[in-house]
């Protein structure tokens, strides 16, 4: 079995010398390897670093024009400094971020660093030595590196503070184009000394001995997947890295394949050897054209080095990885849809048993595993499995990463060890709701999973837990709503997307969810000149709403017909007075279904001062200035750009 | 001489492909032509030996083919969970309104095109659009109405030179 706290050294220490000098060669050059792993890490340099955040998301934000300004300013002012783009940290609220790490100081992060404000900023710190107050998010902490004075640690922001980084360790941190980089951290050294001291056998009993379970969604325990496919005899098996991230609201796998793309290579590679597949695919959504970029990269300097290709360090083992792009369907997250999508087909699931263990991709048994759930496998590996199986409660072990988003203050990539509550997650770290609105729920688990309302906050995320409360773990979306946020028009958003992605394959998921979604818009339209027998659709399909959940739900062949209704049950049960309002009281209690809303400006309190009208996107506010205005309601699109905009509280919706 | 088409190129690469090459050929030809055309599917069904229903069945069933060539300002508008949330409804609806198509659709000046997409990846900062490839976070209706009246006079002063 493997040791314990693995290290670099111990992890090397266990393959054959010529296999290591090999490798150490390769990486390092004739240098000694300490020296130079620790300037690849750069605890040792002379020259000053600036990092700028330029994953998708740093890109959004503006990161182009961060790194077009830092790049001037150098050569502006003749400054001794590299610049380097990585990965994302994970706060997207403040990006974009730029780091600096003058020689022997500890790396000093600014946020909201945008084109304008970076003279500012590297002045600050080239110059003055006293990094700008105004942008600064924190301080590394870095062994041997002087501190600033004056500038609080990064890991006590409390965004990071109640964070664990397990997977998402070196996400921003290392250059996600360099393989040197990745292995002066220790990439690789655990994929080597699985190849040469460890039977498939046992490397399927150590993953199992973590209790990792699959990061996708469904948390079926990762080892025994793999020993299924082990034990089942075939000349060819598959393994294949799903990175068709289609919840919509989670983009971990994203992140992670943009900041740190070898450790997710490297997690493959393990579980290729632990089940004798020769043959790996990485599964990707086209949408994310950069983590594709990265993973090219990442594979070329891999087989470069001899970590893949045919008899890998003299070990016999041989492994080629092959990117397949999605083409966009989000059914293609079921198993066997994608091996169905990858075989050139269309991308419907198929019955099973058989299991894809078993009889898989080209009929060869074939596993299936997700980004997130390999980049975790090349870390338990590394560390030994008793690290992670310390961390997390008694049947979720390990961490989980989510991507925080919506109507909360501090939006991002969030990694905390299983057993922290939601409440912990969304107020502590995510700095809780934006402009002081009231709480209301939080999505989790994407269009399988459900809503969770604030009394059931206290909930544990871990599988089980999060099942009791009627939503799942999901690949990791957890988007908070706010008093603003209208339950039903988001159970109408999910059954619109679950219908328009239904694969077509059975019936009750293809049509009941059709008619699902024509029930939630009967309830959230407005009724002016409803005709009679409009009203008594309207009436039949509110009684049997739940009754077609149900039904779907039992009769539906893959995991997406499965969980279609969840995002109408959930809210149900949680928000059924939501409901009720919508259909008793004809109104939205959130003021978000805008359909039901009729704007109107309050004649008395206007003072004809034109501002909404200019804000109008329609033109449909009419009026003299310094006269009372008013809106022809035909051209009112319901957008409230008037209500936001007016400064004497006149304009009302009802 | 016959011109050789785009497709016909793409197929070069392509030269003992089975079925499961079906996929990467018909993105390979959508990279290169933006869209695929009748005759692109009856190439590749040829190509591939399979009937030109199953290539149409397999490039219909996926979001990312399509059928209409794009417009010279492909607009992406995110319409994921967190984006719903913070208003990207109004976002679409603003946009379909200022060009006067539908999601899906190009402008009869070939000037603008409207893609749905389910998730671009950056929750973080929704809603988000992008247009030709470039990223633009926290959109308004005011927003996306400005750039695109933006590309509009842009276009507009091009077109006069």
């Amino acid at each position: 079995m493997a040791q314990n706290n693995g290290t670099f050294e111990s992890n090397l220490a266990a393959i054959p010398a010529s296999a290591r000098k090999n490798f150490l060669t390769r990486a390092f050059g004739s240098e000694d390897y300490a020296v130079r792993a620790a300037a690849l890490r750069r605890e040792t340099r002379s020259r000053a670093v600036i990092y700028i955040g330029a994953g998708t998301c740093g890109l959004a934000a503006g990161a182009a024009k961060t790194l077009e300004a830092a790049r001037k300013h150098i050569k502006d002012n003749k400054l001794e400094a590299d610049v380097l783009e990585v990965g994302c940290i994970g706060y997207c609220a403040a990006e974009p971020l730029l780091d600096v790490q003058l020689p022997g100081h500890a790396r000093v992060s600014f946020q909201r660093a945008t084109g304008d404000a970076v003279p500012a900023l590297l002045d600050s710190v080239f110059r003055d030595k006293a990094p700008l107050k105004d942008n600064i998010l924190g301080q590394f902490t870095e062994p041997g590196a002087k501190k600033w004075s004056k500038v609080p640690l990064l890991s006590e922001h409390p965004f990071f503070f109640k964070q664990m980084r397990f997977v998402l360790k070196h996400c921003g941190i290392v250059n996600p184009l360099s393989i040197e980089e990745h292995i002066a951290r220790g990439g690789y050294s655990a994929f080597l000394k699985v190849i040469h001291t460890m039977t498939p056998q046992h490397a399927c009993e150590a993953v199992e001995a973590s209790g990792l379970r699959g990061r996708g969604g469904g948390g079926f325990p990762t080892g025994k997947k793999w020993k299924i496919a082990l034990a089942s005899d075939a000349d060819q098996k598959y393994i294949i890295c799903n990175a068709d991230e289609g919840d919509p609201g989670a983009f971990m796998d994203r992140a992670v394949i943009e900041g740190d793309p070898h450790r997710v290579l490297e997690g493959i590679a393990i579980g290729a050897y632990a089940i004798h597949a020769s043959k790996a695919y990485i599964y990707i959504r086209a949408e994310y054209p950069l983590a594709v970029k990265n993973l090219r990269r990442a594979i070329e300097q891999a087989k470069a080095y001899g970590l893949l290709g045919e008899n890998i360090f003299g070990s016999g083992f041989d492994l080629d990885v092959i990117i397949k792009m999605g083409a966009g369907a989000f059914v293609c997250g079921e198993e066997t849809a994608l091996m169905n999508s990858i075989e050139g087909r269309r991308g419907m699931p198929k019955p099973r048993p058989p299991y894809p263990a078993v009889k898989g991709l080209f009929g060869k048994p074939t596993v299936i595993n997700n980004v997130e759930t390999f980049a975790n496998v090349a870390e338990i590996m590394f560390l030994g499995p008793q690290v992670f199986a310390d961390i997390g409660t008694k049947n979720s072990k390990g961490t989980k990463v989510f991507a925080l988003s919506g109507k909360v203050n501090r939006t991002g990539l969030v990694e905390i060890p299983m057993g922290t509550t939601l409440r912990e997650i969304v107020f502590d770290i995510g700095g809780g709701i934006e402009n002081g609105l009231a709480f209301k729920a939080v999505q989790i688990g994407g269009p399988s999973g459900g809503c969770i309302p604030d009394n059931k906050m206290d909930t544990q995320v871990d599988y089980e837990s999060l099942k009791t409360v009627g939503a799942m773990m999901g690949s990791g979306g957890l988007v908070v709503m706010d008093e603003k946020t209208c339950m039903v028009d988001v159970a109408k958003f999910f059954m619109d997307f679950i219908k328009r992605e239904s694969c077509g394959k059975c019936i009750p998921c293809r049509e009941g969810t059709m008619r699902m979604l024509e029930i939630l818009k009967s309830i959230t339209r407005h009724r002016r000149g409803e005709k009679e027998n409009e009203a008594l659709a309207r009436f039949s399909g509110i009684i049997n709403l739940e009754n077609l959940s149900q039904v779907i739900r039992e009769t539906s062949l893959c995991g997406l017909g499965q969980t279609a209704p969840n995002p109408v049950l959930s809210t149900l049960r949680w928000f059924r007075d939501e409901y009720e309002a919508h259909i008793f009281e004809r109104r939205c209690p959130a003021g978000a279904c805008t359909e039901m809303l009729e704007f109107s400006i309050d004649q008395d309190k206007c003072k004809g001062c034109t501002l909404c009208a200019r804000a109008c996107p329609t033109q449909a506010i009419v009026g003299k200035i310094k006269l009372p205005h008013y809106i022809v309601s035909e051209k009112c699109i319901s957008c409230g750009s008037c209500r936001t905009i007016c400064k004497f509280k006149a304009v009302s919706a009802a | 001489m016959k011109p050789e088409s785009k497709a016909a190129r793409v197929l070069e690469n392509y030269a003992f492909a089975k079925r499961d090459k079906l996929i990467p050929i018909l993105q390979d030809i959508q990279a290169a032509d933006g869209f695929l055309s009748k005759q692109a599917v009856l190439e590749v069904a040829r190509h591939l030996k399979i009937p030109s229903s199953k290539v149409y069945g397999v490039a219909t069933f996926y979001n990312q083919f399509r059928f209409k060539p794009l417009g010279r300002h492909h607009i992406m508008i995110c319409r994921g969970t967190a984006c719903h949330v913070k208003g990207s409804a109004a976002v679409l609806k603003m946009t379909e309104e200022a060009l006067g198509i539908k999601a899906g659709d190009t402008t009869r000046d070939g000037l603008f095109s409207i893609e749905v997409v389910a998730c671009i990846g950056a929750c973080g900062l929704a809603p988000v659009i992008s247009i030709n490839g470039e990223f633009h976070a926290k959109i308004t209706p005011d927003k996306i109405k400005k750039l695109v009246d933006e590309i509009k006079t842009t276009e507009k002063s091009n077109g006069a030179k």
